[in-house]
């Protein structure tokens, strides 16, 4: 009950001393913000991160064998790139090779991109994402038919001009118009659409959704790709655990194929998810990192005002504590008072920091591409990093306060 | 001996002032009975300060004997003493000691909180008290909504409301206008008459005059101790 009492002094200090009360919080309510919005944003981009970025751009279970590394977040030397630059392609022996000897169950598809515009009844998209590939890539990419079919694996094998597009390349040049049946030009030459892949949406404002597969050996291939080389072989195993085991294999097989020596370095990479996800878990950990450091300054700074806050309540209340002894409070009542007092207004402090927290992470997610998820666990610990910051800047003026003699104290104008 | 509320032998207080020792009390022997009406009046620097602190037990003796209510309260603990005075003693001070921000029911509400009565209880017994001294309409007021005189008996039900041994005024009605000051020793009269034990300091006689027992202090000694004749029947 006497705690009650004493939240409600704290409240009604807050509500008669708004803008003293607004400047006391200001350091609890910064550090708690910083706390919700920095974590809230994290948390979004790994979500996003992921289930976005990684699985749509890579595929799950499925790595890519490529001639240097598809994601590079963080520098790379002037000299890894040459060397990068003077590594060979891989080419279709190598590729028939991996897949005739690998041992692990898994399914490949050969891969080339070329950015091309792509007519249709005289509308023309520009920078649509031309993607040679074989029947598989659908599959390992985890591309869903909205309508129509993939092409069949004699299309891909005869290299016949049948496209499958992606949804906003429908949407963009055929409008109201069911694209199945239709003929796209690209290069000059007529493709037949047989089928349209679902909506991915887009990753930091990127469509993902305007591109145009065709078979690996359709006619844009000489466009797409060097002759006898590929830009990617995609290899997709059925889990986790067997696509370790298979990338093992792919780089020894491919060390065997080049003739690379013990100690040589290869001169070929394996792109996974996991290391496409590589950077953003270099930045996401130097986030969280700095996170506690910054919070834990803020609180600091706000915990001394606070205190400062109450040894001046103390001072300006002292025949109050004279009255409240008089009446028989004992010391731990007007110690639990004072600390209860600075824990509430701690705690409004972060309340309202938590408020404003998810109010920047929302409009963080409002105005860039950038996600935002609150997390529940972040909101627990501001509320009780209010509680403690509160009571630990609270003991000092208690302690002052419960020790004042009330002879004293009553004394005080 | 049943029937005494104070009990005091040889009481003495002295305070360090830097160097020097100075002698508030030099041994006070006094008794008070159940229900009796007294003044305790003397000159600045008497003691009688220091007495009332000491009776209050916002204080402790330097010597000498304190039973209050049958308790000996001179050699209690802090927290202890804050219990006696949460139970036994009804503080009424010159300058009412109302908290400000608090309505007239929650002022009175106080001593109850620290006693650790129930919410429900506590309302009932703020809301007899303050009928009581007759400010049964004025319970939500804060007290910078009421008069000298309003506070001042909404300081005395704050006083009753835990049914103390003792009623503990210091200069009631320092801080009153003449009407006033008499509209309150017709409160003080009245609990009086209802069995209240009080116990008044003050230096002013004719507000001395409505107790039944006027005791002077002088230099730190009881200079004389007698009954009044114009005052209420003992």
């Amino acid at each position: 009950m006497q705690i009650k009492d004493a939240i409600g002094e704290a409240l009604e200090t807050i509500r008669t001393q708004k803008l003293k009360s607004f400047f006391s919080l200001i350091g609890v309510l910064i550090g708690v913000t910083f706390l919700i919005a920095v974590v809230s944003i994290v948390q979004g981009m790994n979500v996003y991160m992921e289930d976005k970025f990684a699985n749509k751009l890579v595929g799950l279970n499925t790595f890519q064998l490529r001639r240097m590394p598809n994601f590079n977040m963080g520098n790379i030397s002037e000299e890894t790139w040459r060397e990068w630059a003077r590594r060979p392609r891989i080419n279709y022996a190598e590729a028939r090779y991996v897949e005739g000897k690998l041992a692990t169950p898994a399914i490949y598809s050969r891969f080339c991109s070329q950015n091309l515009p792509v007519t249709w009844n005289g509308k023309t998209a520009q920078g649509v994402d031309i993607w040679t590939a074989d029947a598989a890539m659908f599959q390992i990419k985890n591309l869903d038919l909205e309508a129509g079919r993939v092409f069949t694996p004699q299309e891909a094998r005869l290299g016949q001009a049948v496209a499958v597009i992606g949804w906003e390349l429908g949407d963009k040049l055929f409008k109201e118009t069911d694209p199945l049946g239709k003929s796209i030009t690209v290069e000059g030459i007529p493709y037949r659409v047989v089928g349209r892949i679902a909506k991915q949406g887009s990753l930091f404002g990127i469509s993902l959704d305007k591109f145009v597969v065709v078979p690996f050996d359709a006619p844009v291939h000489r466009v797409a790709c060097n002759l006898g080389f590929m830009d990617e072989l995609h290899i997709k195993t059925a889990n986790v655990a067997s696509m370790q085991v298979a990338l093992t294999e792919v780089e020894e097989l491919m060390r065997i194929q080049r003739r690379l020596k013990p100690g040589q370095e290869n001169n070929f990479a394996m792109q996974t998810a996991e290391g496409a996800l590589e950077g953003w878990k270099k930045i996401s950990a130097i986030l969280f990192t700095a996170l506690p450091g910054l919070v834990a300054i803020s609180l600091v700074v706000g915990g001394i005002v606070i205190m400062n806050i109450m040894l001046m309540a103390v001072a300006e209340r002292t025949r109050e504590i004279g009255i409240r002894k008089a009446l028989g409070a004992k010391r731990r009542d007007i110690l639990a008072q004072f600390i209860v007092e600075s824990a509430t207004l701690s705690t409004v402090g972060a309340g309202i920091g938590i408020l404003a927290g998810i109010g920047l992470a929302f409009v963080v997610r409002a105005t860039t591409p950038l996600p935002a998820a609150i997390a529940p666990w972040s909101v627990g610990l501001g509320v009780f990093l209010g509680v403690a910051v509160g009571m630990t800047a609270g003991v000092y003026p208690a302690t002052r306060a419960a020790r004042l003699d009330p002879i004293e104290a009553l004394r005080q104008e | 001996m049943s029937d005494l509320v104070i009990h005091i032998r040889e009481l003495t207080r002295a305070y360090e002032m830097g160097a020097e020792t100075v002698q508030a009390l030099r041994g006070v022997t006094l008794d008070i009975r159940r229900n009796e009406y007294v003044a305790i009046m003397g000159p600045s620097g008497s003691g009688k300060s220091t007495l009332m602190n000491l009776i209050g037990c916002l204080d402790t003796p330097t010597s000498g004997e304190y039973w209050l209510n049958g308790q000996e309260v001179s050699r209690m603990p802090d927290d202890a003493l804050a219990r006696v005075r949460n139970r036994e003693i009804g503080f009424v001070f010159q300058t009412f000691n109302l908290l400000p921000r608090a309505s007239a029911r929650a002022n009175v509400e106080l001593p109850l909180v620290y006693g650790g009565v129930s919410s429900r209880l506590r309302k009932q017994r703020a809301e007899a008290a303050l009928e009581r001294v007759g400010l049964g309409d004025r319970m939500d007021h804060r007290p910078n909504e009421l008069s000298g005189g309003q506070r001042q008996r909404v300081a005395i039900a704050r006083a009753l409301v835990n049914d103390p041994a003792i009623l503990l005024a210091d200069e009631p009605t320092g801080n009153l206008d003449s009407a006033t000051s008499e509209e309150i020793m017709r409160v003080f009269a009245t609990l009086h008459a209802q069995g209240q034990t009080v116990i008044m300091v003050t230096h002013e006689a004719d507000i001395a005059a409505h107790s039944a027992r006027t005791v002077v202090l002088r230099d730190g000694r009881i200079a004389s101790d007698s009954p009044n004749r114009s005052g209420a029947a003992a």
